[in-house]
């Protein structure tokens, strides 16, 4: 028997077991995957559970539901990954060997990173959104809170879903609005960017919308260390900004044993050195990298993930069969945006073209609009936790290509490099 | 395409006025480009500029971290070398295109 090997069972792990499962020789491959948490979260929910639209429930399923049955599910923390060897070496001891690697161990945020986020404000007068515990702790926050700065600060650029801490400003925008407290809370964007967003047209349309809501950007701001008895961020360059209430994105990093494997990258993150195109690990020829774990310069969200997936099934069935890699991943991506009000906005876009208006995913049709805000898209972002349990995760296609189309799209000349 | 006039050179660059080809980078072009937001380049600056020439060459994606963890310089003192956006204009004067942040 030969055996496959799958580190982390979130999105993109669970995802790729289910379709190399479907594609594989039973009688001579074997599936194992690893990972230390039963429960799987449904991630793009955190975000609405801050503001009472998804309560904490919502988001929760135990991982075990969406891996096929005859697929090894080893629960444990990988401690090392030997290359040389092609062996794993878990927390608890055990050494497993494999043919082909798939690293899917996900991204995580790690607010020790930054000076003083941990301290004695930490869940009481700061929070994260990204995790199921932040984003609870925060519902409770908020649900009392009496108005003042609530500052949004990004710590880094690399950061998982870059839309959400933007969705997070418009939604506080319109909680404190519908609960008849706007004129109490001043809200700022604080971003190490030098804008609401890193590409030009998308960034047009997201700070016509922040300023239409007055939310207060701040660009061009690199955090430091937050001073918790002064309630300030202070940055690199010595600039500073006051909050009452401080919703950050801690930095983004990935698994430790990354590093302890010495297969991260030199930013010290440990997102793993990947070929953006074939997926493959820049180390060994039998390792590959999907979703948030990989360094590609695409985003890191559960729609790369899937983008992913279907071109690293088709270069795994050819590494097996010793052909040369010919799926190449374009960097797709596809974002909705919430925009409060039950309103959303929608981004598709690759490596090479950034997001343009027009209709998704049909042209003239649509019915949702690139771009564009409208309660269309509003659905599509509530339709997309049916669609992740029941088609994302189980390794089904969806009805989008996985490279991106430019149908629908309204093109000029200059957008596209 | 816009241009500079350098040394009796032409250089092409972008509406930003980043260089569109690194090869055409030299110290004393490095000087000029420092002197138009007023930095006096050091031996530190240049190791720094150096550093991040040979990583785009190499073709890897550039972050205000990774120089951080470059040995050269830590974050603190690359906003001290370069004030304001440093990345974006140590980029600039070492004549490597403006960094991508990826989204």
């Amino acid at each position: 028997m030969k055996n496959l090997l799958i580190l982390g069972a979130g999105t993109a792990g669970t995802m790729m077991a289910n379709k190399l499962h479907k594609d594989l020789n039973r009688k001579v491959w074997k599936i194992t995957i690893v990972d230390p948490d039963v429960v799987h979260y449904y991630q793009p929910g955190f975000l609405f559970i801050p503001f009472g639209i998804y309560q904490p429930e919502d988001v929760v399923r135990m991982k075990a539901e969406f891996l096929p049955k005859e697929v090894n599910f080893i629960v444990d923390e990988v401690k090392r990954i030997t290359g040389e060897k092609n062996e794993v070496t878990l927390k608890g001891g055990k050494n497993l060997s494999y043919d082909i690697l798939i690293i899917a161990t996900g991204a995580n945020v790690v607010p020790g990173e930054t000076p003083g986020l941990e301290g004695k404000l930490w869940h009481k007068d700061i929070f994260d959104f990204y995790t199921f515990e932040g984003a609870t702790q925060l519902a409770k926050k908020l649900e009392t809170w009496q108005g003042g700065k609530l500052v949004i600060n990004l710590t880094e650029t690399l950061i998982k879903c870059p839309v959400a801490p933007l969705e997070f400003a418009f939604l506080a925008d319109a909680y404190f609005t519908e609960k008849g407290m706007r004129n109490k809370v001043e809200i700022f964007y604080v971003t190490p960017l030098s804008g609401a967003f890193t590409k030009p047209k998308a960034t047009k349309m997201l700070s016509a919308l922040l300023e239409e809501k007055h939310i207060n950007v701040v660009p061009d701001f690199y955090v430091q260390e937050v001073d918790n008895d002064r309630k300030v961020l202070i940055s690199y360059d010595q600039k500073e900004v006051p909050f009452d209430l401080l919703v950050t994105v801690p930095v983004n990093k990935g698994a430790d044993m990354i590093a302890e494997s010495n297969l991260g990258d030199e930013d010290g993150l440990n997102f793993v050195p990947t070929d953006k195109h074939t997926l493959q690990s820049k180390k060994f020829e039998n390792v590959f990298v999907i979703g948030d774990a990989t360094n590609v310069p695409a985003s890191k969200a559960g729609s790369v993930a899937h983008f992913e997936g279907e071109i690293l099934l088709e270069n795994i069935l050819s590494f097996i069969h010793r052909l040369p890699l010919e799926a190449k991943f374009d960097g797709h991506a596809n974002c909705f945006i919430e925009t409060g009000y039950g309103k959303a906005a929608l981004i598709d876009f690759n490596y090479e073209t950034e997001p343009l208006a027009g209709k998704f995913p049909w042209p003239i049709v649509g019915p949702m609009g690139l771009l564009k805000v409208n309660r269309a898209n509003h659905f599509g972002k509530l339709a997309f936790r049916w669609i992740y349990w029941h088609i994302l995760l189980t390794g089904k296609s969806l009805p989008v290509s996985s490279n991106m189309s430019m149908a629908g799209k309204e093109v000029e000349t200059e957008m596209v490099k | 395409m816009e241009t500079l006039e350098f040394n009796n050179k032409t250089i092409a660059i972008n509406e930003e006025g980043y260089l569109k080809d690194p090869s055409q980078w030299s110290t004393e072009l490095a000087h000029q480009l420092a002197k138009d937001v007023n930095i006096n380049l050091t031996d530190k600056h240049f190791q720094v500029l150096n550093w991040l020439r040979a990583k785009q060459a190499e073709g890897v994606a550039l972050s205000i971290r990774k120089v951080g963890n470059s040995g050269i310089v830590d974050i603190k003192e690359f906003y001290q070398l370069f004030p304001g956006g440093p990345l974006k204009i140590s980029s600039k004067i070492a004549g490597i295109p403006k960094p991508v942040s990826c989204i």
